[in-house]
């Protein structure tokens, strides 16, 4: 049996990672990876306690974080795909015409 | 049952004129605007002599009551009007001569622009002053009181695109306020201290109490607070500054307002309460006192004056000073005498110099007059009977008034009266160096009589004609000549009859004079006595009068060159009286400047700029620098507001475990 904390340092490994890249890559989708990355170790923590405690709800948390994920995916990729199109770029410091 | 006489209409009917002018009247041609005026105004006159001829079947006070006004309490104030034989003659007066300043008017601003804007602000003027001398009760007296202030600020700046008329009217307005503000905190003890305003109720609470013979009391500091008010309204020293300046209005406004009746409204107002002046008698001394002085004060500068309207001012403020006189020794009916003798004869004097001044296109100055007898007959005629009847010679309006009011100082103090009569005599002099001046002698102007491109010849004057000099036209004559006829006969009721008809008013069975008559009743003898004493005291004024004519004469007809040795002779004091004692001079470095000063560095650069702009404009950039630092935060780069968001969770979970491991 691996022990809790395993999972939650995993879990939390995961979620920094996604911090990190979210805060240092430009790339619009290395950050949007980034961002699933974070939910994912999120993720793992629920089901890590649902586990441990064995109670269901974790785990019905998790499903609802993988279909605002989905939902969020979708959304996201075509925003990005219409950025694309009209601004021939992917980094999101040159998309910056609502800044003052 | 009294009859009801609809009274509130006599003030109304002139507002309404006012309303359709000032509304309409831009549109109209003139001879509209002219129907109109005359048509109210002449209608108030109308009413008003309908009320005198069926006065004698009414009981007085006859008290109508038209509205409720102010109720609070048991305090009130209602829309009520007063008819007694006081405010009869008032009405009788204001209404009378106000008609004929109207008449006059037309001919004298005919050719002026703004024309519909002095008609409706004259009607406006009779409104207030109606008001003023009808009203029932302090407070509605104190609305006419500030209107015809305000009628008179209007009607003084009527040409403000000139800037000495602008600031005469504001000088006008203002000194009154100072006297305004006496008059309302004497309005203020009697509310608290009778709980009304109402004539009626506030002289029944005194009637009972004694008078004050101690010094001062309550009604002793009423009365003197009533006395400041009508000190500025009737232009008495020390606030008398601001009616010579008051002489940059038109000629007509200078005799309707300025001459024969609003600044009788002190006159007025002291007499109507006399119930509280006769058991004070501190405060009826200094009305004595004031009305003394300004008297003699006013017609010394009177005599260096060579503007013929200024010479009118000091004069008017000098007879005023003869009527607070009356009231001051308790003659207040021969007071009331020469408020109306003086309304003829002085408001004819001004309309008569105003029909100078347009024959001559506009001059004032009377060193550049002269010899214009034969040139406008009819004016010379008219002025020579008021300036008789102002220098008081009998049979002539001012010699009856006049001499009632020394006779009854003098049973006060002989030095009311001697002072009253060497007044007398200025008055004399200086009318009489006016009608020298003007008539008499060689024609000092320039030829021709027009000065067509001087600015400073409009000052109170119709626009020029420049065709030489020429009579007035009839509609200002007539005026002239019905004033005329006044200025003459009106003295005729005698001071005795006249006594008698305002005696329901004066008769309070108190007065402040009266404990040294009541100690020595009067036997036949002395009623002897005292007749053939008042024959010597009236032919010591009416020698007075006539050494004033005779000096005028032998100064301005005779020796011509003499004026001048003798001014120069007096030196200082001659340059003293001609810049009127530097009076304003004083009041303009102790009062004015200091004021404005205080205003501008305290109030203005201190207090404005330095407390309240300052605090505005120091919260104002406080918040702007806040956010000037904080909008740094607001990049619109959405990493470093991911990174806030994790720094605050960071810190979020650090706290946690912090506390966790405590």
């Amino acid at each position: 049996m691996v022990p809790l904390s395993y999972y939650l340092v995993l879990g939390g490994f995961l979620f920094a990672c996604g911090v990190t890249g979210f805060l240092i890559k430009r790339n619009i989708i290395t950050i949007f990876m980034s961002i699933e990355l974070m939910l994912n170790g999120v993720n793992l923590t629920f089901v890590a306690f649902a586990a441990h405690w064995g109670a269901l709800s974790g785990q019905v948390f998790v499903f609802f974080v993988m279909v605002v994920a989905a939902a969020e995916a979708a959304v996201g990729l075509a925003i990005i795909i219409s950025v694309y199109r009209t601004r021939e770029t992917l980094n999101v410091d040159h998309v910056n015409l609502l800044k003052l | 049952m009294t009859p009801n006489l609809h009274l509130w209409l006599i003030p109304l009917l002139p507002l309404i004129g006012a309303a359709i002018n000032g509304l309409l009247g831009k549109r109209f041609s003139r001879q509209i605007v002219v129907a109109v005026a005359l048509a109210f105004c002449g209608a108030a006159f109308a009413m008003a002599l309908w009320v005198a001829a069926g006065f004698a079947a009414l009981a007085v006070p006859h008290v109508e009551f038209v509205a409720p006004w102010i109720r609070s309490g048991s305090f009130q104030a209602d829309f009520a009007f007063y008819l007694d034989p006081l405010s009869l003659v008032m009405l009788l007066v204001v209404t009378g001569v106000g008609f004929l300043i109207h008449i006059y008017s037309v001919g004298y601003m005919w050719e002026e622009g703004g024309f519909y804007r002095f008609f409706c602000y004259l009607n406006l003027f009779m409104f207030f002053m109606l008001t003023l001398v009808l009203a029932n009760n302090y407070l509605l007296m104190f609305i006419g009181w500030e209107g015809v202030g305000l009628a008179s600020y209007l009607l003084i700046g009527f040409w403000f695109t000139k800037d000495s008329a602008a600031s005469a009217g504001k000088k006008a307005f203002i000194v009154n306020r100072i006297g305004d503000f006496g008059f309302l905190i004497a309005l203020f003890l009697l509310i608290k201290h009778f709980g009304s305003l109402n004539f009626a109720q506030v002289f029944q609470s005194i009637a009972p109490l004694g008078v004050e013979t101690a010094g001062a009391g309550l009604l002793t500091s009423i009365g003197l607070l009533l006395l400041v008010g009508a000190c500025g309204k009737s232009a008495q020293i020390p606030l008398y500054v601001w009616l010579p300046d008051a002489m940059e209005g038109p000629t007509p406004v200078s005799a309707l307002i300025h001459a024969a009746t609003m600044v009788t409204a002190g006159v007025y107002m002291i007499a109507r309460s006399h119930v509280i002046f006769e058991r004070a008698p501190t405060a009826l001394t200094a009305v004595a006192i004031i009305g003394t002085l300004t008297a003699l004060f006013a017609a010394t500068i009177g005599v260096c004056q060579t503007d013929i309207k200024k010479v009118l001012a000091y004069s008017t403020i000098s007879q005023l000073g003869y009527m607070f006189l009356a009231c001051g020794v308790g003659a207040f009916s021969a007071g009331i005498f020469h408020l109306m003798t003086h309304a003829f004869f002085k408001g004819l004097l001004f309309l008569a110099a105003g029909s100078v001044i347009h024959a001559v296109g506009g001059e004032q100055d009377m060193r550049r007059m002269g010899g214009l007898r034969t040139q406008i007959p009819w004016t010379f005629w008219t002025m020579t009977a008021a300036t008789f009847a102002i220098a008081g010679f009998p049979p002539f309006a001012g010699f009856f008034s006049k001499d009632a009011i020394l006779f009854e100082a003098s049973k006060v103090s002989l030095v009311y009266w001697g002072i009253g009569v060497f007044t007398a005599f200025l008055t004399s002099f200086y009318m009489f160096r006016l009608w020298f001046m003007t008539f008499f002698g060689e024609y000092r102007g320039e030829q021709g009589g027009g000065h067509h491109d001087d600015p400073h010849s409009r000052a109170g004057a119709p626009a020029p004609h420049g065709h030489g000099i020429h009579e007035s036209p009839k509609i200002m004559l007539a005026p002239l000549v019905i004033l005329a006829v006044l200025s003459v006969c009106g003295g005729w009721i005698g001071s005795a009859r006249f006594d008698k008809f305002l005696s329901p008013v004066f008769h309070s069975g108190v007065t402040a004079y009266s404990q040294q008559e009541a100690a020595a009743p009067t036997t036949p003898a002395e009623h002897k006595d005292e007749d053939r004493s008042e024959l010597l005291f009236t032919s010591i004024s009416v020698g007075a009068a006539a050494l004033g004519l005779y000096l005028a004469w032998l100064l301005y007809i005779s020796r011509p060159q003499l004026p001048q040795q003798i001014a120069e002779g007096l030196g200082g004091f001659y340059r003293a009286v001609l810049d009127k004692y530097y009076v304003d001079e004083l009041y303009t470095t102790l009062f004015v400047k200091p004021l404005l000063d205080g205003s501008t560095r305290i109030l203005w650069h201190g207090v404005d700029q330095n407390v309240i702009d300052a605090t505005l404009d120091g919260s104002a950039d406080g918040a702007r620098e806040v956010s000037d630092s904080l909008r740094h935060m607001q990049s619109g780069n959405l990493r470093s507001y991911a990174g806030w968001i994790a720094a605050g969770a960071a810190a979020v979970i650090a706290y946690m475990i912090w506390v966790g491991t405590q």
